[in-house]
């Protein structure tokens, strides 16, 4: 298939290689993965508990976006270059991994979830972020598939740890 | 008894030959702690970046260890019972291993660094706030940051010197 010689030229790539070969490149990138994954759970969580009305309640829902998401963000930068690094040092087995290609499947799903938000849900803010208002149910309802997105992606990426070797 | 006879008399136990059966129990485990450190270290992280003065410096301290405080005591009582069923399915990969060894050793640095926060606050009221000491409660950020990260480095870890 064109996509598995695409994949094959990845892992034979000199950065891959080294990462396949060397004993403690892959460990180190994986605990820099693990520590960016956690942190962006632990952040974009703030901000749907936030939403769901559960807690930080006496902060504005955009003034804790604003200030909460940007450390999201920088984790998931980290997150993403150190996964795609841990993905080329095995690319095809990786992307046949039933388990990763959900997990894959999920991200897209919670980077949808968090445009529409962002695009359509953010805009009457306004008007339902003043102290004690409660949230409008589709400002609810994005930060549960917020939540359940990325519990799903923790759980996949430790299926795909434990289906890979 | 050693550490040897220890780790084999839980190695007979009947769960921990339950749990090296059932071979979904120890990942879904491992995910759980993951989540529950996701709390742990994204609510000391924002603690200790209002400490240093980079998140929140104009909010007083009172308001962000008042919401976030409790999330690193209360899901360490998740963390132990996921660790203790990941001890009790393979014990001498844990309790042998010295990068769980330093992990515990790292642990129990981070909750002192934390504790001594918050007896340092209920000494002097002001510690941490915009009127306080800075520096000390600055310093005592990076060390909590710098612990709480080598967990996770030593927690993953685990897995490599098994």
């Amino acid at each position: 298939m064109e996509i598995d010689r695409a994949l094959e030229w990845l892992q034979d790539s000199r950065i891959a290689s080294t990462i396949a070969e060397n004993d403690i490149l892959f460990p180190w990138i994986e605990s820099v993965h693990v520590l960016a994954v956690v942190l962006v759970v632990g952040t974009i969580s703030i901000v749907d508990l936030r939403l769901l009305g559960v807690a930080s309640l006496d902060i504005s829902a955009r003034r804790l976006t604003r200030d909460i998401i940007p450390y999201t963000w920088g984790a998931f930068a980290v997150a993403a270059v150190t996964g795609s690094l841990m993905f080329s040092s095995d690319a095809v087995h990786y992307a046949h991994n039933r388990l990763f290609q959900v997990k894959l499947v999920m991200l897209v799903l919670a980077g949808l979830n968090m445009s529409v938000f962002h695009l359509f849900g953010e805009r009457d803010i306004e008007r339902w972020d003043a102290p004690g208002a409660t949230t409008p149910t589709a400002a609810k309802a994005a930060a549960v598939i917020s939540l359940v997105a990325w519990v799903a992606i923790v759980s996949l990426g430790r299926g795909t740890g434990f289906t890979m070797h | 008894m050693t550490l040897n006879q220890i780790c084999q008399w839980i190695d007979e136990t009947a769960l921990s030959q339950s749990i090296q059966i059932v071979g979904w129990v120890v990942p879904t485990v491992q995910t759980i702690h993951i989540l529950a450190i996701a709390v742990v270290a994204s609510s000391a992280l924002m603690i200790d970046l209002r400490l240093i003065g980079v998140f929140w410096p104009n909010r007083p301290l009172r308001a962000v260890t008042a919401r976030f405080m409790p999330l690193i005591w209360w899901p360490l009582l998740v963390l132990l019972a996921t660790g203790a069923v990941m001890i009790i399915a393979e014990p001498a990969r844990s309790l042998k291993n010295p990068a769980f060894q330093l992990k515990m050793l790292l642990l129990l640095a981070a909750l002192i660094v934390t504790y001594l926060l918050q007896v340092l606050r209920r000494r002097n009221a002001a510690f941490g706030e915009v009127t306080g000491p800075r520096a000390a409660a600055a310093a005592l950020a990076v060390v909590s940051i710098l612990l709480w990260s080598s967990i996770i480095f030593a927690g993953r870890w685990i897995a490599y010197f098994a």
